[in-house]
């Protein structure tokens, strides 16, 4: 098509004048199409697919017609979701361990929750051989759809849903080299066999909100657990901590602002690590009247507070309204981890494993790869750094101090591990008028030679952090590295 | 059986838009058009293939017999269509015949299988045209004074888009429309035809400074005035129009440069006056993030496509109605979706083969007004093209204009035509002055 022009343009001087300018502007649109034509191109190849799992996509149901829904399988390949289809054609979603992924896997039989939601695209899809499906297509029978690998340890959701028992709350535990999510649970649950059934029953109970996941959509006051943030602030506002001294007698008043020490405990006279090993109120509350707010608020936003997260889960975003302008009331009582600020067990995990991976956060996922019925790879989830929350220094620092939380301070439950060793923060959140009534924290993460895992725990009303969340997160250790041996 | 043969439709159509496609562009192996017969033959071939099939997969899974009598009377009109041509206008070129077809076809299939009324009423309206048209290329030979009536084209074209936007009602944010004896246009479809005749005819004697500078107010009137009735779709049509017959007019690459420039300067401008076009930046740059509110079309549309992916689902197996206006502006989302996005790409390299066969034909000219005028209708077609094109795909914002020939539209595809035939009726009347010695 071109060498034609090419031929005209050569014999130019017989042809009319205007045509050299004519074959500019053709080869600008001839470029316009093809870009039209690279792009619908790369789109369909490498977007498309990922785009269209998206719950807004109703096409999705239309898949179900012509495709049997795939299995969700746990990391060591426990069927955690199956269709069963009996001989009259009809299927039946099934959830073999029943409560234990209520939230984790979800559900799709009403509505759909979890993996469930977030793979629906995936597990309606046939990738087997193309001879086999167009021969269904053609016999009027059903593609066995793709099956899901997720991330999830089956012995250790077992774990920690022992460990957390009847108490509301939630657990969750990544891999803080790679972000694959290892545990998640929130209770209370339900049993997805029979949500359908019993859904008007479920929804209706609003106390227990069992439906709610509260790993990524529960917002908690982080309470003592928040002094990671503060202390990180204080760190990037002093190169030299060691200068710091404080002396405690249970509370701290400035400009009429009271603050108190958890059950107007004494600490006594403490430096920066002790204050923080032994979540001292009083000596945070002091450290926020010498810290900067803009920067403190830049130090919140840089770990994401008030900022969208990557969470495969429906989330919702943490809050934290200190501003440059906040009054200084507001901003001790931040410190603290009180106030208005607010933080899911999901990203208070999400920001324990940048630390222990000295810095740098790794996307969080659940689904590890899809595979065709017969096993087939389909895609697989590489692991991929989402970005530097903070330098190496600040994390080896906080590193040290978590550790120090364990091995002298509130943390001490998960002091005598065996062949591992332990470090995090604990916390004890008020979240009513009620100062006797706490949320129960920990976050922390534990390591042979270096950090392996990151584990968040929050029971809800469980009181004191270090005697109530740091065993259930003890557990999940135990379970992790007991059995890696 | 049934199963079978809907499965089979799927891909039998996409053979037979590709065979299409393939010739579409082996016809320029042929120097002359006498040796490109055979080829002409073999693409009305395949259309007629695609068609049937097409026809029998949607009376399979509609279960409608209307269905039936539909093809029938479409076939009637493209057989007589190609049929008179044949006869009437022997040296016509038949690629952009067939283009003109096949699009037609293409729109019909996929109006069908969205709405039967919508594809009837598109249909009368074809007709009826098509029937128009037969007139075009002989009255375009015959009449001759087109480049002295610049002013009269220019004043009919200002004065209706004002018209409009002085008494068009506003619906969805813009004014495009106008109600004469119960019937309704779009007059800014029409005006871009008169437009390109105004502005080839102001400049193809003359291009001193003061005569670009005239033809440089009457088209920025014109795009002012689409502006202000916020159809911002038709003025950047116009818009490109006006800058590629200025440059062929001057030959000065500087105006082809000014014409980017002041495109870019006020594309940025639009962005900030016009928040409507700041809600279409914000729908481009992620959909997905504003799925409820200003991007929920696009991502529906891109849904339809990536769920329809190569193959497409099938006829009548997909779920195009869920985009809001998808019988117009967002009509090739539908047909990737269920037709596929191999089709999809052969439709787009259709309207590009038109696009090169178009400004062939201005290249063949040595009469400066037919070369400008057919350069503006070109342009003005191509560009609509990637427009419709590139914001249902999200490579560039929406910009609300339809796809020729295809989208639902009595305006569009009256105009449409009406572009195809003036093109083939400079054609005609050149090959007529050379027919001693064809191309």
């Amino acid at each position: 098509m071109l060498k034609l022009f090419h031929r005209e343009k050569n014999k130019r001087e017989r042809m009319p004048q205007g045509n050299r300018e004519i074959l500019v502007i053709t080869y600008v649109f001839i470029a316009a199409f093809l870009s039209l034509i690279f792009y619908l191109l790369y789109f369909t190849q490498f977007v498309g697919h990922d785009l269209i799992n998206n719950p807004y996509n109703k096409r999705q149901d239309l898949y179900a017609k012509r495709v049997t829904r795939g299995d969700i399988l746990s990391r060591d390949g426990e069927i955690l979701a199956t269709t069963l289809t009996d001989e009259n054609g009809m299927e039946v979603r099934t959830y073999p361990y029943g409560n234990l992924f209520a939230h984790a896997v979800g559900f799709s039989t009403h509505g759909r929750t979890g993996v469930e939601s977030f793979e629906n695209f995936n597990l309606l899809t046939s990738d087997v051989y193309i001879g086999e499906r167009i021969a269904n297509d053609f016999a009027g029978e059903k593609s066995p759809g793709n099956k899901v690998v997720t991330t999830f340890d089956l012995y250790m959701q077992q774990v920690a849903d022992v460990s957390l028992g009847d108490r509301r709350g939630a657990v969750i535990a990544t891999d803080v080299k790679t972000g694959e999510i290892l545990v998640l649970l929130s209770k209370p649950d339900f049993d997805p066999n029979t949500i359908r059934l019993r859904w008007d029953e479920i929804n209706a109970d609003s106390d227990r909100s069992a439906l709610l996941n509260r790993v990524s959509m529960g917002l908690y006051p982080p309470g003592s657990t928040f002094k990671v943030v503060t202390a990180l602030a204080y760190m990037k506002e002093h190169a030299d901590t060691d200068d710091y001294s404080f002396d405690c007698n249970g509370s701290f008043t400035y400009q009429g602002n009271r603050i108190n020490c958890f059950h107007g405990q004494h600490h006594g006279t403490v430096d920066f690590h002790t204050s923080f090993a032994k979540s001292c109120n009083s000596s945070f509350a002091n450290i926020a009247t010498t810290l900067n707010k803009r920067s403190f608020t830049t130090v919140c936003n840089d770990l994401l507070f008030n900022n969208r997260l990557p969470c495969p889960y429906s989330y919702k975003q943490s809050v934290v309204t200190m501003n440059a302008g906040s009054n200084i009331a507001d901003v001790m009582q931040t410190a603290i981890g009180q106030g208005k600020t607010q933080i899911t067990p999901f990203h208070m995990n999400l920001i324990t494993q940048a630390i222990a991976n000295n810095g740098v956060m790794m996307r969080p996922y659940a689904v590890s790869g899809i595979y065709t019925a017969y096993d087939d790879p389909v895609e697989e989830t590489g692991q991929e750094e989402f970005t530097r929350l903070l330098q190496v220094k600040y994390a080896k620092k906080m590193q040290e101090m978590m550790e120090e939380v364990v091995t002298e301070g509130t943390g001490s439950k998960v002091r005598d591990t065996y062949g591992y060793k332990a470090a995090g923060k604990t916390g004890s959140a008020e979240y009513s008028a009620d100062k006797g009534r706490s949320h129960a924290w920990f976050t922390g993460f534990a390591g042979v030679d270096e950090p392996e895992i990151a584990v968040t725990v929050l029971v809800e009303d469980g009181g004191s952090g270090g005697e109530v969340a740091v065993p259930i997160a003890k557990n999940v250790f135990d379970a992790y590295f007991g059995s890696r041996q | 059986m049934e199963t079978i043969i809907i499965a089979l439709s799927k891909y039998l159509i996409i053979l037979f838009m590709l065979a299409y496609t393939f010739e579409c562009f082996s016809v320029f192996r042929h120097k002359h058009e006498e040796g490109r017969k055979r080829i002409y033959i073999r693409q009305n071939i395949w259309m007629f293939f695609m068609q049937s099939v097409a026809y029998l997969a949607l009376l399979l899974t509609e279960r409608d017999l209307s269905i039936l009598l539909f093809y029938f009377l479409q076939l009637l009109i493209m057989v007589a269509v190609i049929v008179l041509y044949h006869i009437l206008y022997p040296r016509a070129n038949r690629l952009i015949l067939n283009n003109m077809c096949m699009l037609l076809s293409v729109g019909f299939i996929i109006l069908t299988r969205l709405s039967r009324e919508r594809a009837l009423r598109q249909f009368s309206i074809c007709a009826f045209t098509l029937a128009l048209c037969m007139f075009v290329p002989y009255f375009f030979r015959r009449f001759r004074y087109f480049d002295k009536m610049a002013w009269v084209f220019a004043g009919f074209g200002i004065a209706s888009l004002s018209l409009v936007l002085v008494f068009s009602r506003v619906i969805n944010g813009s004014k495009l429309n106008i109600s004469l004896f119960g019937i309704t246009f779009q007059p800014s479809e029409f005006i871009k035809i008169t437009f390109a005749f105004a502005i080839a005819g102001l400049l193809y004697s003359a291009v001193s400074l003061k005569q670009v500078l005239i033809s440089g107010c009457v088209a920025g009137l014109h795009v002012l005035i689409l502006v202000l009735s916020k159809d911002l779709g038709s003025a950047v049509l116009y818009f490109v129009a006006y800058f590629a017959i200025l440059y062929v007019a001057t030959r000065k690459l500087y105006y082809y440069l000014l014409g980017f420039a002041g495109g870019f300067v006020a594309s940025v401008a639009g962005y900030f006056l016009f928040s409507h076009v700041r809600t279409r930046v914000t729908a481009w740059r992620d959909p997905i993030a504003t799925i409820e509110t200003a991007g929920y079309q696009v991502s529906q549309s891109l849904f339809a496509i990536g769920t329809g992916s190569w193959f497409g689902t099938g006829l009548s197996q997909g779920l195009p109605r869920s985009i809001p206006v998808v019988e117009a502006d967002f009509i090739f989302a539908a047909i990737c979706e269920e037709l596929g996005v191999i089709f999809g790409l052969c439709l787009i390299l259709i309207c590009a083969s038109c696009f090169v066969m178009f400004m062939n034909v201005a290249m063949r000219f040595h009469d400066p007004f037919y070369k400008l005028l057919a350069v503006g209708l070109s342009t003005m077609y191509a560009f609509q093209v990637f427009l419709t094109i590139g914001g249902v795909t999200k490579l560039i914002p929406l910009t609300g204009v339809t796809l020729p020939l295809i989208s639902y539209g009595g305006s569009s595809v009256m105009v449409s035509l009406i572009l195809f035939s003036l093109i083939q009726g400079m054609y005609i009347s050149y090959r007529d002055e050379n027919h001693t010695h064809p191309a």
